[in-house]
C-alpha cells in the first residue's frame, strides 16, 4: 500500500505553493514532513488528501490514479491543528459517528471506541459532551474519531501543536505503536525536529514549497544533502559562516582557522559555508581539537540541566547548547570552542561537500 | 515596582463550595521580591491562569488577601493594581501605528508628547521593532503583534509587574525562541517584576529565577530551575519537569534502604517506617549501563539527534536512560546501575524525610 505523489505542483493566481514533487510513501511506517510554517506542509497534506487538486502532476493511491477523485470517495482519515467535534454529541458518539455512517455492528463499534479511548487516555469521558473537555481533551477526541475509522491514509496536520508539553511527550510515545499494526500510510506534519527525530521512520524536509530531502530520518538528520534541508532539522538553528579553504586550511578569518580533515582533501580551494549544530558549539574546552571563537553573549538562558547560549560572533547570531548551568552576562565577552570534527560543508550551491 | 504578597489566597468559581474539588485553587501563601522572574509551570488545569488572574485583578478571590508592597488590593480593579498583562492572543490597536500602539497607554495617563517619544523608541529597540514604528498594526506577523503587546506593557514606568499569560502560543515555532530569550533579555534589562504562566517547561526553567509548580490547584514546590530538576520534593515535579521525565519506580523498604529487584540501592535519602508507597526517583541523565547492577531488557531505543532514549524493563517496570549521541547501547540483556547522589526514595508522592509542607 503507497501513496505517490508524480510531478506533483501547486500554482495560485500565479504563485507557486508546491514546486514539482516526487515523492513515494509506504504503509507501515511513519512518513513525516517536516518544516516551518509556510513550508508547504499543509497545503501538500491538502492535495494528498483530495481536499485540493494539483495545477500539474499526479497521484497514485494503492496502484490507482485518484488524482481527480473527489476526497469522499478516498479512504482517507485527517486530523488537524484545531480540533473539530460535534458539539451536540457524546465523545463516545463522536468516535462511533463514522463507524456508524459505515453501518458497522454495535458490539464491534463498542470494542473500537473503546480501544481508541483507551489508548488515548479518554475512557473516562465517553458520557460527557466536547465542550465539557479540556482543549487538550477534545483534540484527543478528534484523534480518536480519526483513527477509529481505520482508514487506509491517515494525515495528521500538527496535531500535538495545541496540547501540554507533558501531554505531547506522551501521545508521541503512543502514537507509533498505534500504527506499527496498521496497514495505512500515515503522513504528519511538524515544525519540530525533535518530534521528527523521536518518530523515526521517512522525513521530508521541506522548505518554501520544495521537499528539500527525503528519507529515513535519522539519516536526512545526519546527511543533509543541503544547507536547506540541515537546517529544517535544526532546533536550535544551525550555526552557519563562510570559511575558505586554501591548500589544507578552512578559514574563517586571520584567528580562527583549522586543518583540512584527510576526508575533505579532495575539495577544491574557495568559498565554502561551514554548518555547525547547536550541541557541538561548547562554552568552555572540552577537548584539545576544538577550535576557539570569540564571541559576545547576547542572552543566557538555563533550564534546570542545560544552557542555551545566544551570542553574536563572525558577524552571525550563533547558539550553543549544552549541558549543565553555565551562567553568563549580557554583552559579556567570552571564547566558544566549536567542534569542527562535527560540523558540515556546503559549496555555493549549498549543497553538502561529502567526505 | 513593587512586592507582591498573596496570604491565606483561596478561590473558588463556584457560590458555594464543598469539597476539594470546587476549588480552583486551595490554600495559597506566596510572596514574591520585587523585581524578580517568576513561572507558573502546570498542566493545564492547574490553577495557573486563576492565579495569575487574581494577581491582576481580572478575578476578586473569594477567600483572603492580595497585596502590593503590605497595601492590601485585593478588592481594586486592574488598573488601580498598575499591572500591564500580555495574554496568549495579541491586544493591539489594528488601526493605528505600531509608534501609536506603544504610545497609547503613556498618552492615555496625560504624559508629555517629549518623554512619550523618548520611551517609545527606548521600548521599541528592546523589542526591536524600531524599523516598523510607522507601520500599520495590522500589518505586522502574529510575532510582530505580540512584541506590541510586550513593548506596551514595558512603556509605562509606574507598573508593579508584567503578567504573561502564555504569550508564545501563537508564536511560530521556529520563531518561538527567539521571542523567548528576547523576554529573557529584555528583563535582564529592566528588572522589573515579571510573572510568566507557562505548560511549557523550556519557556518556565529559561525564564524564570524561581518557578513555582502547580497542580490541581496546589502549588507543589517552587525552586530555582535547578532545584526542580535535581532536587524534587514530589514525583509529579520530577516527572513534569524534564523530558524525558523522571523515572518513578515502586520499590520495597527494609531498615530504611530502599531495594528493587532485590537489589539494595544507595539513596540521597531513607525512609522511616513503612514500606507501602515507597518509590524511588531517578531521572534518566542519572542512570548509566554498567558491568554490575539491575538487570534489565531492553526494549527500545529511540533517537533524539544529540540523545537516545533507551527504553529499558525491570521486573515489569519501565526504566528510561539518556545517553549522549554515541554511547554503546547493549542490545538486549544488560545491566543499569543509579547514581547514588541522584537517587531519592518518595513516599505516597512526597520526599521521604520532608514533612509535605512547601
Amino acid at each position: 500500500m503507497s501513496l505517490e505523489l508524480k510531478q506533483v505542483t501547486k500554482i495560485v493566481d500565479g504563485e507557486t505553493y508546491i514546486y514539482p514533487t516526487n515523492l513515494h510513501l509506504e504503509a507501515g511506517t511513519f512518513n513525516i514532513l517536516l518544516g516551518t510554517t509556510l513550508s508547504g506542509k499543509t497545503t501538500l497534506m491538502q492535495l494528498m488528501a483530495g481536499l485540493d487538486k494539483p495545477s500539474s502532476g499526479e497521484i497514485w493511491f494503492d496502484g490507482a490514479n485518484v488524482t481527480n477523485m473527489a476526497v469522499q470517495k478516498r479512504n482517507v482519515s485527517m486530523v488537524y491543528q484545531q480540533f473539530i467535534n460535534y458539539p451536540n454529541m457524546s465523545v463516545f458518539d463522536n468516535i462511533a459517528s463514522p463507524l456508524r455512517v459505515a453501518k458497522m455492528q454495535h458490539g464491534e463499534i463498542e470494542k473500537r471506541v473503546g480501544d481508541i479511548a483507551e489508548i488515548l487516555q479518554i475512557s473516562q469521558m465517553l458520557d460527557r459532551r466536547p465542550s465539557e473537555l479540556s482543549g487538550g481533551q477534545q483534540q484527543r477526541v478528534a484523534m480518536a474519531r480519526a483513527l477509529v475509522k481505520d482508514s487506509q491514509l491517515i494525515l495528521f496536520d500538527e496535531p500535538l501543536a495545541n496540547l501540554d508539553f507533558k501531554l505531547r511527550e506522551e501521545l508521541r510515545d503512543e502514537l507509533p505503536r498505534i500504527f506499527s499494526e496498521r496497514n495505512s500510510v500515515v503522513v504528519y506534519a511538524t515544525t519540530e525536529p525533535s518530534e521528527a527525530l523521536l518518530f523515526g521512520g521517512k522525513t521530508a524536509a521541506m522548505y518554501e514549497g520544495t521537499v528539500a530531502q527525503f528519507g529515513d530520518t535519522g539519516e536526512v538528520y545526519r546527511q543533509p544533502r543541503n544547507l536547506k534541508s540541515a537546517q529544517v532539522f535544526s532546533e536550535p538553528p544551525l550555526n552557519t559562516a563562510v570559511v575558505h579553504k586554501s591548500e589544507n586550511v578552512f578559514k574563517i578569518n586571520d584567528d580562527v582557522s583549522w586543518p583540512v580533515a584527510k576526508a575533505y582533501e579532495h575539495i577544491s580551494d574557495g568559498e565554502y559555508t561551514v554548518g555547525i549544530r547547536p550541541h557541538h558549539v561548547y562554552p568552555h574546552r572540552m577537548n584539545d581539537e576544538h577550535i576557539a571563537i570569540e564571541g559576545v553573549v547576547q542572552v543566557a538562558e538555563l533550564s534546570g540541566s542545560e544552557s542555551m547560549i545566544h551570542f553574536t560572533t563572525l558577524g552571525n547570531s550563533w547558539v550553543s547548547l549544552s549541558h549543565g548551568v553555565h551562567a553568563f552576562a549580557a554583552q559579556e565577552k567570552t571564547t566558544l570552542y566549536a567542534d569542527v570534527a562535527n560540523c558540515f560543508y556546503f559549496d555555493t550551491d549549498n549543497k553538502l561537500i561529502t567526505a | 515596582m513593587a512586592k507582591i504578597t498573596l496570604s491565606n489566597l483561596r478561590h473558588s468559581y463556584l457560590q458555594n463550595p464543598k469539597d476539594d474539588a470546587d476549588w480552583a485553587l486551595k490554600k495559597l501563601d506566596l510572596e514574591w521580591d520585587d523585581g524578580g522572574a517568576y513561572a507558573l509551570l502546570g498542566p493545564s488545569g492547574c490553577g495557573k491562569t486563576t492565579l495569575l488572574n487574581l494577581i491582576s485583578g481580572l478575578l476578586t478571590a473569594s477567600h483572603g488577601q492580595i497585596l502590593f508592597d503590605d497595601q492590601d488590593v485585593s478588592l481594586l480593579p486592574p488598573d488601580k493594581r498598575h499591572i500591564a498583562q500580555v495574554f496568549q492572543f495579541p491586544v493591539v490597536y489594528d488601526t493605528m501605528t505600531v509608534y501609536d500602539n506603544l504610545a497609547f497607554p503613556l498618552r492615555n495617563r496625560g504624559i508629555d508628547e517629549g518623554t512619550v517619544d523618548r520611551r517609545v523608541r527606548e521600548v521599541a529597540d528592546m523589542t526591536d521593532l524600531t524599523s516598523m514604528l510607522t507601520r500599520r498594526a495590522s500589518k505586522l506577523t502574529a510575532d510582530g503583534k505580540q512584541k506590541i503587546s510586550l513593548g506596551r506593557g514595558m512603556v509605562r514606568t509606574d507598573v508593579n509587574a508584567i503578567l504573561f499569560d502564555e504569550p508564545l502560543t501563537v508564536i511560530d515555532p521556529h520563531l518561538k525562541f527567539q521571542l523567548r530569550s528576547k523576554l529573557k533579555e529584555l528583563h535582564d534589562r529592566v528588572n522589573r517584576t515579571m510573572i510568566y504562566v507557562t505548560h511549557d517547561q523550556t519557556e518556565a526553567l529559561t525564564f524564570a529565577d524561581k518557578v513555582v509548580v502547580m497542580n490541581m490547584g496546589e502549588v507543589v514546590q517552587i525552586g530555582t530551575p535547578v532545584d526542580l530538576f535535581e532536587r524534587p520534593q514530589h514525583t509529579f515535579v520530577g516527572h513534569f519537569i524534564g523530558s524525558p521525565g523522571m523515572n518513578v519506580i515502586p520499590c520495597e523498604i527494609h531498615d530504611g534502604q530502599a531495594h528493587l529487584s532485590g537489589q539494595r540501592l544507595e539513596t540521597v535519602n531513607k525512609s522511616s517506617a513503612s514500606t507501602t508507597g515507597a518509590e524511588i526517583g531517578i531521572r534518566p541523565e542519572f542512570i548509566s549501563f554498567s558491568d554490575h547492577g539491575l538487570p534489565v531488557k531492553v526494549v527500545k531505543v529511540s533517537d533524539s539527534g544529540r540523545f537516545n532514549i533507551v527504553e529499558a524493563n525491570c521486573d515489569g517496570y519501565k526504566i528510561k536512560l539518556l545517553l549522549e549521541e554515541g554511547a554503546p547501547i547493549p542490545s538486549e540483556d544488560a545491566k543499569i546501575k543509579f547514581d547514588p547522589s541522584s537517587t531519592r526514595i518518595y513516599v505516597d508522592g512526597w520526599l521521604s524525610g520532608l514533612e509535605g509542607t512547601v
